[in-house]
C-alpha cells in the first residue's frame, strides 16, 4: 500500500471513529436524561398521584386534577384538529394543491408547524381570554384546547396529504368511473382506504401536544381542584410540573418528577403505536 | 417455462481465450447473500483489451458477478464471496487486499446514471485526485482526453464548470464513463449502462466501448442480445447462478454448444 | 420528528383528480367549499398570530420607537422597556445550541446511515426518533435539577477558581458568573441536547434519500469512506442539509421550556459565557401572567420580534427544503 493510500485509510478510519463516538456521547446524554426521568419519577410515583388533586405546600396529594384537565384539553384539542387537519389536508391533496393558493398554504403549513408555542399562547390568549368581541374574558379549558388544536392542525394537515397523496390515481379514477361524485369518492375510497394513515397522523399530533406546556400557560392557567367544566379554569399536567419544578418544596418537585415520567410515558407509548401503524399501513 | 430448468443438469462449457492473453479470471466462484447462495462455482475468464458480454434471464447472476470483481458488495455486510478472482494472478478477494486501490484498477458503470453531485470536470477529476497528485495543466489533459475517449468532449467543453447533474441521461452516462476512464483503469465493468437510454444515445455509447476497447479491457452485462453480439469478442451465458457456457461470441451465438443457450438466443425463454 | 417522517414526498405533488365529475351531486360543491375553508383557516390562524402580536404590542413599539429594540432597560417598575437584553440572548443561546448539536447529529446521521451495521443502525435510529418526540420540558427539569447544579460543582468552580488571580484576564471574565449553573451556557446545552435527536433524524432521512449507486459509484472509483461522505454524499443533499440546520435553528430561538428553567431571566446582555442572560420565549413564559398594562405590550412586542425572527428562519429553511429535489 502506498504512503498516500495509508494516509487516506488513516484518514477515514479516524473519520468513522469520530462518527461513532459521536452518537455514543448523544447516546449517552440521552441515556442519562432518561435515567433521572425513570429513577425521579418512579420515587415520586405511587397511588395518590391518580387519585388525589395537587396539594398544598408540603403536604401529600397527587396529579389527578391535572390528569383530568390534560386529557380533556388534549381530547377536544385533537379533535378539532383531526376535524380541520383532515379537510385542509384533503384540500391540498384532491382539490386545490397545486393552484398557487395550495401552494401558499402549504407553505405557510409548514412553517406553522415549527412555529415557536408560546406564541401560539399568546394568540389565543388575545383572541379568547383577554376581553374582546370572541372572547370567553378568563381563563379557561376551552381557550387550553384551541392553543392545543392550533398546534397539532399543522401536523395532521401534513399527514393528510402525504397519506392520500401515496393513494394510486387508480383508485380515484376507479371511484369516479362508477359515476361516484368527488366527495363520495374521496369519503367512501380515499379515507377508508387511507384510514390507518389518517389516525397515524392524529396520535402524531396528540404526542406533539401532551406534552406542551407554554400554550397552555396562559390560556387554561392552572387549577388545584377537579373540574370538568371546560369554561374553568383548568390544571394540566405539563403546567403544574412547570410550576412545581420551580418551587422550594421537595414533594412539590417529587410531584413534577412524577408529571414528567408519566408524560414521557405517553408520548413515547403514543409514538411508538403510531409508527408501528405507520408501518402496517406502508407494508 | 421448458421442463429442464434445474441448472443441476448442465454441465458448463468454456471456451477460453489463449491462457497469456487473461487480465482478469474467476475461479470457481461462490457468492452468498446471507445464507441465499447467488453463484454456484462460476469460471470467467476475462481476455485483455477485449469485450467480454455476460447474458443471461433476470436475476442469473449476472450483475452479482460483476458486483463481486471490484468487490463493490463489501459495503453491504452479510455479503460474501468464495473462490478466486485473479486480477494479474493476485487473488483480490484475499483479506489483505487493499480495496480503494482496487476499485482504482477496476472501474465501475452503473445501470441508472450516477454523476457526482459537482462541476463536469470535477466529476471526471474526482478519482483521479484520490489516488495521485497532478498539476493543473495535468489535469486538464487528462480530463479532456477522457471525455473525448467517452465521446462527450464536444457537447460539454464549454460548461466543464456546470453541474454533472444537469445533463441528459445518455450524456451522464458517457459522463460516468469518462470518470471511470480516467483513473486509467485495467478492467472496466459496465452494468446494463443502456438500459436507461434511449436509441440514440445507446449508439454513441457503444460507438465509445468500440473506441476504448483498443486501451481497456471491458466486462458489460446486458439484456439485449444484439448489444452483446454486435459489441462482444467474448460472451458468457449465465443461468440460475452458473456459467452456462463461455466463449468466443461467434460460435456462442452461432453455434452453441449447450441446448440451454441456444434456447435462451433463440428467445424461448427469458 | 413529524416532518423527519413525512419530509421526503416521494410522489409528485400533482396527484389530483380534475375537479368536474359525471354526476353532478349537490353536495360536492359543499364539500369543496368546506375543506377549502378548512384550509383557509390555516392562513387565518397565521394571519391572526400576527395580527394579535402587533395589536398587541402596538403600544410599547409606539412608545418606545426603535429603542425599543436597542435598548436593554427592562424595568416594570418604572415601566420603561428594552428588548435588546432577551434578543441577543435568544440568538446567541440558539447558535451556541446550534454549534454544538450540529457536528454531533452530523455524526449521528453520518454513522447510522453509513458505517453501522443494520443490527446497530436500526434500534439506534428508532431511540433518536423516540426522543425526539420527548417534551421539552423534561429536558428542561433535568437541566434544573441534574445538570445546572452538577456543572456549577464540577466545571463552573473549578474554571472560576483557577483564573481567579487574575481577574482582569480574558478567560476570567469569560467564565465569570452566579456559581449556580443557571445561566446562558448551561441553557444552551440543554437547547443542544433538545435539537439534536431531532436534526440527527432529519439528517437520516435525508441521506437515506440518496440514491445507494450514488454511494456505490463513489466507492466504485476507489474513495474511502471519510471521502464518500465528504465529497458525495454530503454534496449531494447540501441544500437540504441547510435547510434541517435552519429548522434546527428555528426550534433553538423559538424553544420556552428547554431554557426558562435555567437561563437566569436577567435581561442584561450576558457579559460572560456563564453570565444569566434571557430570551424572547423565557421572559414571556416567566412574566406574562403577572404583567398589566405597558408590560404586557411589551411582552407581546417581543413575541411579534420573535415571531419575526423565526419566521424568515423557517421559511429559508422550507424554501431550501422543497427546492432540494432527487
Amino acid at each position: 500500500m502506498s504512503a498516500r493510500a495509508a494516509r487516506r485509510q488513516i484518514a477515514s478510519q479516524v473519520f468513522v471513529v469520530v462518527c461513532g463516538m459521536a452518537t455514543l456521547i448523544a447516546l449517552f446524554a440521552l441515556g442519562l436524561i432518561l435515567y433521572s426521568l425513570l429513577k425521579q419519577g418512579i420515587g415520586g410515583l405511587n397511588l395518590a398521584v391518580f387519585t388525589q388533586d395537587t396539594p398544598g405546600p408540603d403536604s401529600a396529594g397527587g396529579l389527578r386534577n391535572a390528569i383530568v384537565g390534560s386529557i380533556m384539553m388534549c381530547g377536544v384539542g385533537m379533535l378539532i384538529a383531526l376535524g380541520v387537519g383532515i379537510l385542509a389536508g384533503t384540500w391540498l391533496a384532491e382539490i386545490g394543491g397545486d393552484t398557487p393558493y395550495g401552494h401558499a398554504v402549504r407553505f405557510l403549513n409548514d412553517v406553522l408547524l415549527s412555529a415557536p408555542s408560546i406564541l401560539v399562547g399568546l394568540f389565543v390568549y388575545q383572541i379568547l381570554v383577554f376581553p374582546g368581541p370572541l372572547s370567553l374574558g378568563t381563563y379557561s379549558g376551552w381557550a387550553g384546547a384551541v392553543a392545543l388544536a392550533i398546534l397539532a392542525t399543522p401536523i395532521v394537515t401534513r399527514t393528510t396529504e402525504d397519506i392520500l397523496n401515496l393513494q394510486p390515481n387508480a383508485l380515484r379514477e376507479a371511484g369516479m368511473a362508477l359515476g361516484g361524485s368527488q366527495f363520495i369518492t374521496i369519503r367512501r375510497i380515499i379515507w377508508k382506504a387511507a384510514g390507518a394513515g389518517l389516525l397515524t397522523g392524529g396520535l402524531l399530533g396528540f404526542s406533539r401536544i401532551s406534552g406542551e406546556t407554554a400554550p397552555l400557560l396562559f390560556t387554561s392557567l392552572n387549577n388545584n381542584y377537579l373540574d370538568f367544566n371546560m369554561g374553568h379554569f383548568m390544571g394540566s399536567v405539563p403546567v403544574v410540573m412547570y410550576n412545581f419544578a420551580l418551587s422550594p418544596y421537595e414533594s412539590w418537585n417529587k410531584l413534577a418528577w412524577a408529571g414528567a415520567l408519566l408524560v414521557a410515558a405517553a408520548v413515547l407509548a403514543v409514538n411508538i403505536i403510531g409508527r408501528w401503524m405507520a408501518r402496517e399501513q406502508t407494508k | 417455462m421448458s421442463t429442464d430448468t434445474t441448472s443441476a443438469d448442465f454441465k458448463s462449457v468454456i471456451v477460453p481465450p489463449p491462457a497469456d492473453s487473461l487480465v482478469l479470471e474467476c475461479r470457481k466462484l461462490d457468492f452468498y447473500y446471507g445464507t441465499h447462495q447467488a453463484l454456484f462455482g462460476v469460471d470467467l475468464p476475462v481476455k485483455r483489451n477485449a469485450i467480454t458480454a455476460l447474458i443471461g434471464p433476470s436475476g442469473c447472476g449476472k450483475s452479482t458477478l460483476l458486483r463481486t470483481i471490484n468487490r463493490i458488495y463489501d459495503l453491504y455486510p452479510g455479503q460474501r464471496a468464495e473462490g478466486e478472482i485473479l486480477l494479474d494472478g493476485e487473488n483480490i478477494l484475499g483479506p489483505k487486499v487493499d480495496v480503494t486501490s482496487l476499485r482504482a484498477r477496476v472501474g465501475m458503470v452503473f445501470q441508472k446514471p450516477t454523476p457526482f453531485p459537482m462541476s463536469i470536470y470535477d466529476n471526471v477529476a474526482y478519482g483521479v485526485r484520490l489516488h495521485q497528485s497532478k498539476s493543473k495543466a495535468e489535469m486538464d489533459e487528462l480530463v479532456e482526453t477522457s471525455l473525448r475517449r467517452a465521446a462527450l468532449w464536444d457537447e460539454v467543453k464549454d460548461k466543464l464548470n456546470k453541474s454533472g447533474l444537469g445533463l441528459s441521461g445518455g450524456q451522464q452516462q458517457r459522463l460516468c464513463v469518462a470518470r471511470g476512464i480516467a483513473v486509467n483503469p485495467e478492467v472496466l465493468l459496465l452494468d446494463e449502462p443502456a438500459s436507461a437510454l434511449d436509441p440514440v444515445s445507446t449508439a454513441k455509447l457503444e460507438d465509445t466501448l468500440e473506441e476504448l476497447k483498443r486501451d481497456y479491457t471491458i466486462v458489460i452485462v446486458t439484456h439485449n442480445l444484439q448489444q452483446a453480439a454486435r459489441l462482444s469478442d467474448y460472451t458468457g451465458f449465465m443461468f440460475l447462478g452458473k456459467m452456462i457456457e463461455f466463449g468466443p461470441t461467434e460460435e456462442v451465438f452461432v453455434k452453441p454448444k449447450v441446448a440451454k443457450t441456444g434456447e435462451y438466443i433463440g428467445g424461448r425463454f427469458g | 420528528m413529524l416532518e423527519a417522517v413525512f419530509r421526503i414526498r416521494e410522489l409528485p405533488e400533482t396527484c389530483m383528480t380534475p375537479a368536474p365529475t359525471h354526476k353532478t351531486d349537490p353536495f360536492d360543491p359543499i364539500f369543496r367549499y368546506v375543506a377549502f375553508s378548512a384550509a383557509t383557516l390555516l392562513l387565518v390562524t397565521l394571519g391572526g398570530i400576527v395580527m394579535s402580536l402587533v395589536v398587541g404590542g402596538w403600544p410599547a413599539l409606539s412608545k418606545f420607537g426603535f429603542g425599543f429594540f436597542t435598548s436593554v432597560d427592562w424595568n416594570p417598575v418604572t415601566d420603561v422597556y428594552g428588548a435588546a437584553g432577551p434578543i441577543v440572548g435568544t440568538i446567541v443561546s440558539a447558535f451556541l445550541a446550534l454549534a454544538m448539536a450540529l457536528p454531533i447529529a452530523i455524526g449521528i446521521a453520518v454513522f447510522i446511515t453509513q458505517f453501522a451495521p443494520r443490527a446497530l443502525a436500526q434500534p439506534i435510529a428508532i431511540a433518536v426518533e423516540l426522543l425526539a418526540g420527548i417534551p421539552s420540558i423534561v429536558y428542561g427539569m433535568w437541566g434544573l435539577f441534574v445538570f445546572a447544579p452538577w456543572f456549577a460543582k464540577h466545571v463552573q468552580v473549578p474554571l472560576m477558581t483557577t483564573f481567579d488571580s487574575n481577574p482582569e484576564g480574558f478567560w476570567a471574565k469569560m467564565f465569570y458568573g452566579i456559581p449556580n449553573g443557571a445561566n446562558l451556557f448551561t441553557a444552551s446545552v440543554i437547547l443542544a441536547i433538545m435539537i439534536l435527536p431531532y436534526m440527527a433524524a432529519v439528517f437520516r432521512e435525508l441521506f437515506r434519500s440518496i440514491p445507494p449507486q450514488v454511494r456505490e459509484a463513489a466507492f466504485g472509483v476507489g474513495a474511502t469512506p471519510f471521502e464518500v461522505v465528504t465529497s458525495v454524499i454530503i454534496p449531494y443533499v447540501q441544500k437540504g442539509m441547510v435547510g434541517v440546520i435552519m429548522l434546527g435553528l428555528g426550534r433553538a430561538l423559538g424553544e420556552t421550556m428547554a431554557v426558562t428553567f435555567i437561563i437566569g431571566n436577567t435581561h442584561l446582555f450576558p457579559k460572560s459565557l456563564f453570565d444569566s442572560s434571557s430570551t424572547l420565549a423565557s421572559t414571556i413564559a416567566n412574566e406574562f401572567n403577572e404583567a398589566t398594562g405597558m408590560h404586557t405590550a411589551a411582552l407581546m412586542s417581543l413575541g411579534l420580534v420573535l415571531f419575526l425572527i423565526t419566521f424568515s428562519v423557517l421559511a429559508i429553511a422550507r424554501w431550501l427544503l422543497s427546492s432540494q429535489r432527487y
